[in-house]
């Protein structure tokens, strides 16, 4: 059931984002206003504007129990939005947090890293909502554009300006093929509309055995890759995740850290709305294995699932920059994610949801760590973690805990993730394509073996090799206390994750298909 | 408090507790800055004092465990996970009593065997039993005075896990105590070891988990099999379940022979060989054992302790826990594939034995060896067979730590394990060499200790069924006997090398834990009706399962 809002009405549901805007513009405005800024006050200040934001989408989220088409059929405002709106607002609150306390930024400019920020949130609280392929396109530019600006965002740092040079180009070749795509479409449509497209895209591309046409079916599996494209080089999966271990070892490490999270969540919230309007056919998101233009889509996605994984976690095995080696492990992350969108059910959205938000918190907890490591002993990579565990237990051991998460490993949340990726999975094996399925969990079982091993190189260096010197490794406390209430978290979680469940459940209503 | 509803609980959850407490410690010492050496001695009585009280209620569990009833007792259960139908269920039957009591026991002695306490000054001179005696390269600091409080933590999650894991019957209980074993047994092995702990650990953690993962996927396909069952409070809420006790039932009435297949075979085949190489490689079958000489030789020796002891008794456990009950066509149709590869282990593992020249690596090759045993029994299926495997896992629980225990009293004095470098040790060290041959005996299986009587069940309960891997069997048995008596040759008779002429004998610490594992091994021996007559009725029922009626 959808209801479709005007202009003037939409506007009252879209106070995140102009709490959002207001903050951003101010924020530039105390820039450039107040001279003699130290950089805490302007942080107190974000995180108030971030507070309003978080009010704003307080009142929000126990509005949309049912969806909403807003601002004639652009965005979408439903309760799985909402979820995805949180998610960001978290993964921006906490580094916002973590960047007030960094080396990496020149003080006084610290303003703008955090306007940027918040434009790189809008955007994501855009990709969340979209629901208009040209909306969908401004709202990953909105995402990338501002992000191109933080990876250089070091002045005089070689590498910082590299990664940012790299991150453009790539960015810049995958959002034209994207829109290349998305012409394709429109072209072969007259819409832009994602509610409508799903159902005159079927009629359009109907197979073979139905009188469709080839030469149509061609064009849609083409624009349909090229619009893949765009969401696997935001959600870095292979063959578009060649930018991220550059631009995650030149960029300053706060924002890595939220970029790891954050714009892979929005792309796959982006992902899940795209796949289940046009991609997933046969009416609802339940039971299927065929999909548009006789493309099993969701198994195109298990092998970019499959393949992502193992590449990402062989590539991590020998990494020995701690940057580089998490910038493979977030892409054999974004390929496990990918395995509950190949699912294509409500489990499947579901175990998604519940993995990055999870993950979120894990990731976050890692590169917080590396920031904390790199702040004592000035690089970052593992032989830097050596003796950790004399040198401060309590880094020494929440680093660990984020470790096992990653590879999953019960009784911690990201075991939690992972096994609903799997249950989802599996729940197919006796249907339509159980033996894709099969396999897929197979792989990704088999990788998470092979995970442990780079992990484990980094836990290994902590507890088992000797200190190199006497160094003192003292993180701030701020960083103390987030890192022993993020590995909290993560146990608690892993152990009582009902308020996962209930929360991801009750935010599984999304506006796909008219 | 402890009441026969909670008595596993607590059993499972004392050893947590104690963590807790030893990191309470740890953060009051970080305030207030009492010395390290306090610390250390607190973590040590901590821990001992949990584990004694996780024994402690082992032992309530055992007494108050009825034998003549063949179903699970001592229940206790609540719902955990809603949406998946997850509950919190423990409870014991005759197989996992006898398993609970083990753990609680061998755990105990474990932590013993961990105290630097109870010796003479120069053994502690000797084993390196001094708190900033860094390594000099001649005496490298004994493990039990090296970062004190954090080897106690792991220990003690070890226990939780184990405990759990022997009294979990819930699917997913099962697999989380599963995991949160293999952390504490990493960091055992990493922190505490040996030359090359690194390796031996990284190897340890990568063949578990790649056995863990495939076991977690066989769950999850039997997860989606099984027809739903009611909760602790009565209600359902998934259609499906993961309780164990309900998958028994359904497995026996053939819900899983049934299911749809998986990639072209059967899913009950598949299921079965997943989560028999997840079980096999813990206990070890070959071609999966060659983690475990190299865990044990690099382990410290309380850790070997509870790895022979305990760990590998996981294997076994589990399928008769899984995949005997569950799915018992798969496992007629598998049955003489184990006992292939049970004889493989008997015999092959004991010729390796024969090779070793360092008594650690012997003594783990020769648990391959013993388990190998377990093994052609279990795949027997005969009642005999099975008691005869399951009481192998018993006294070869009680059995191989005690030779694990005699490997770490010379190497804490030597320093090494050569067996070659010795010689005439029982000139200068007699009350070891006694105590060494009465465990050599009981492994090799001299009539009137344990040893024997689980070798000689299983041959009886496999001769009717495989008349020639018995008979190999059997005969690897003097290959047995070989290699431990000519261990004891080399290294305990003829003339003494005068560099152990001073070595001192067993001190206090070495005496309370090795003592009490002969007796029992002897008592054993005569009345194995102790441990028999409460596994039976459990394992009657499960054999009345597996043949067709």
């Amino acid at each position: 059931m959808t209801i479709t809002q005007f202009n003037i009405a939409s506007a009252s549901w879209f106070r995140p984002e102009l709490a959002l805007t207001a903050g951003i513009l101010l924020l530039f405005l105390l820039d450039v206003l107040v001279r003699k800024q130290s950089r805490y006050r302007v942080a107190v200040l974000t995180v108030a504007a971030l507070a309003c934001v978080g009010v704003a989408a307080a009142l929000l989220a126990f509005q949309p129990v049912e969806s909403r088409a807003m601002f004639n059929g652009m965005i979408a405002s439903d309760p799985f939005a909402t979820f995805w709106k949180w998610l960001f607002l978290g993964a921006a609150a906490l580094t916002v947090l973590i960047a007030a306390r960094s080396d990496e930024f020149p003080s006084p400019r610290i303003g703008v890293f955090y306007a940027l920020l918040l434009s790189v949130v809008l955007g994501m609280f855009l990709m969340a909502t979209s629901l208009d392929l040209l909306m969908l396109y401004l709202a990953i530019e909105m995402v990338s554009l501002p992000s191109y600006a933080i990876a250089g965002y070091k002045p005089g740092d070689r590498r910082a300006a590299e990664a940012s040079l790299k991150y453009v180009i790539y960015g810049g070749v995958a959002s034209g093929i994207m829109l290349f795509g998305l012409s394709y479409i429109y072209g072969l449509v007259g819409s832009t509309n994602l509610t409508a497209l799903g159902v005159r895209l079927e009629s359009l591309a109907a197979p073979a055995s139905a009188g469709g046409q080839l030469g149509l079916r061609v064009a849609l599996m083409v624009a349909v890759i090229f619009v893949l494209c765009g969401i696997g080089y935001k959600i870095a999966a292979v063959p578009w995740h060649m930018w991220c271990p550059d631009v995650y070892e030149g960029a300053p490490t706060p924002f890595v850290a939220f970029l790891s999270v954050g714009p892979k969540a929005a792309g796959f919230a982006l992902a899940v709305r795209v796949f289940y309007s046009f991609l997933a056919s046969g009416g609802g998101p339940e039971g299927f294995a065929r999909g548009l233009a006789d493309v099993p889509w969701p198994a195109v996605v298990g092998v970019l699932s499959a393949v992502t994984m193992t590449l990402g976690n062989l590539s991590a095995l020998h990494q020995n920059n701690l940057k580089r080696l998490l910038a493979y492990s977030s892409i054999s992350h974004a390929g496990y994610a990918l395995m509950g969108l190949a699912a294509a059910s409500q489990l499947g959205v579901q175990s998604v949801m519940i993995y990055m938000l999870v993950y979120l918190v894990m990731n976050l907890g890692a590169f917080l760590a590396v920031i904390a490591i790199a702040q004592a002993t000035g690089s970052e990579t593992i032989a830097d973690c050596n003796g950790l565990s004399r040198r401060h237990p309590l880094l020494a051991v929440t680093f660990a805990v984020f470790l096992f998460s990653l590879t999953g490993l019960p009784p911690l949340a990201g075991f939690v993730g992972k096994w609903y990726l799997f249950v989802a999975v599996l729940s197919h094996y006796a249907g339509d394509g159980g033996a894709w399925y099969v396999t897929l969990a197979v792989i990704a079982a088999l990788n998470t073996a092979i995970s442990l091993y780079y992990y484990v190189r980094i836990i290994r260096a902590m507890f088992i090799e000797a200190p190199a010197g006497e160094l003192v490794v003292r993180p701030r406390v701020s960083y103390q206390i987030m890192l022993g209430t993020f590995s909290a978290a993560l146990l608690l979680f892993g152990v009582w994750w009902n308020p996962l469940i209930e929360w991801t459940q009750a935010s599984l209503t999304f506006l796909t298909r008219g | 408090m402890i009441s026969q509803q909670n008595v596993l609980s607590w059993a499972t959850f004392f050893p947590l507790i104690g963590l807790a407490v030893i990191l309470i410690l740890m953060a009051t010492r970080y305030f207030l800055g009492f010395s390290r050496r306090a610390l250390d001695e607190l973590a040590r009585s901590t821990g001992l004092i949990a584990s004694g009280l996780s024994f402690f209620c082992s032992v309530l569990a055992w007494v108050w465990f009825d034998p003549s009833q063949s179903g699970v007792q001592l229940v206790q259960h609540f719902t955990w996970i809603k949406g998946f139908n997850i509950e919190y269920l423990v409870g014991v039957d005759g197989l996992s009593i006898s398993m609970v009591l083990l753990t609680g026991l061998i755990s105990f002695v474990a932590f013993v065997a961990s105290m630097p306490w109870w010796s003479s000054a120069k053994y502690a001179r000797m084993a390196g039993m001094v708190e900033h005696g860094h390594d000099d390269g001649h005496h490298p600091q004994h493990f039990s005075v090296r970062m004190v409080p954090g080897y106690m933590c792991m220990l003690l999650l070890l226990q939780t896990g184990m405990m759990g894991t022997f009294v979990a019957l819930d699917m997913f209980l099962f697999y989380v105590f599963w995991e949160v074993m293999l952390l504490p047994m990493y960091f055992l092995i990493g922190i505490w070891g040996g030359p090359r702990k690194e390796y031996a650990a990284i190897k340890f953690f990568l063949y578990t988990l790649v056995g863990s993962v495939l076991m977690l996927l066989a769950i999850i396909g039997i997860y989606y099999n099984s027809h739903a069952a009611p909760l602790a409070d009565g209600s359902m809420s998934a259609g499906h379940t993961f309780n164990l006790i309900e998958l028994a039932k359904q497995g026996q009435e053939g819900v899983f022979a049934g299911s749809p297949a998986v990639l072209g075979f059967a899913f009950s085949k598949i299921a079965f060989i997943a989560l028999f190489i997840g079980f096999a490689i813990k206990i070890p079958m070959f071609p999966f054992h060659t983690w475990l000489p190299d865990a044990h030789v690099e382990a410290p020796t309380p850790v070997s302790v509870i790895l022979a002891g305990i760990l590998l008794k996981m294997g076994p456990y589990g399928i008769l826990r899984f995949n005997y009950p569950l799915l018992p066509d798969a496992t007629q149709w598998a049955a003489w594939v184990v006992a292939l590869f049970g004889v493989i282990n008997i015999v092959y593992a004991a010729f390796v034995c024969l090779a070793q020249s360092d008594l650690k690596k012997l003594i783990a090759y020769s648990s391959v060896s013993h388990m190998g045993f377990t093994l052609l029994g279990m795949s027997a299926m005969t009642p005999t067979g099975i008691s005869g495997a399951v009481f192998n896992m018993f006294s070869h629980g009680i059995i191989s730590p005690m030779l694990f225990l005699i490997a770490g009293v010379i190497y804490d004095r030597a320093h090494h394990r050569e067996i070659g470098r010795f010689g005439g040790l029982a000139q200068a060290l007699p009350e070891y060499a006694g105590i060494t041959g009465l465990a050599f005996f009981a492994s090799l299986g001299l009539p009137g200790m344990c040893g024997f009587v689980s070798e000689f069940l299983v041959l009886v309960g496999s001769f009717p069924v495989f008349l020639g891997f018995t008979i190999i069997s059997a005969t690897a048995v003097i290959i047995t006997a070989a290699y431990y008596l000519w261990a004891i040759h080399r290294a305990f008779l003829g003339k003494l090398n005068p560099v152990y002429k001073d070595y001192p004998d067993l001190v206090w610490r070495e005496r309370l834990v090795l003592y009490p594992l002969g007796a029992i091994a002897i008592v054993l021996g005569f009345y194995p009706q102790a441990v028999l007559g409460v596994i039976n009725p459990a394992l009657t029922l499960l054999v009345s399962g597996l043949r067709p009626m």
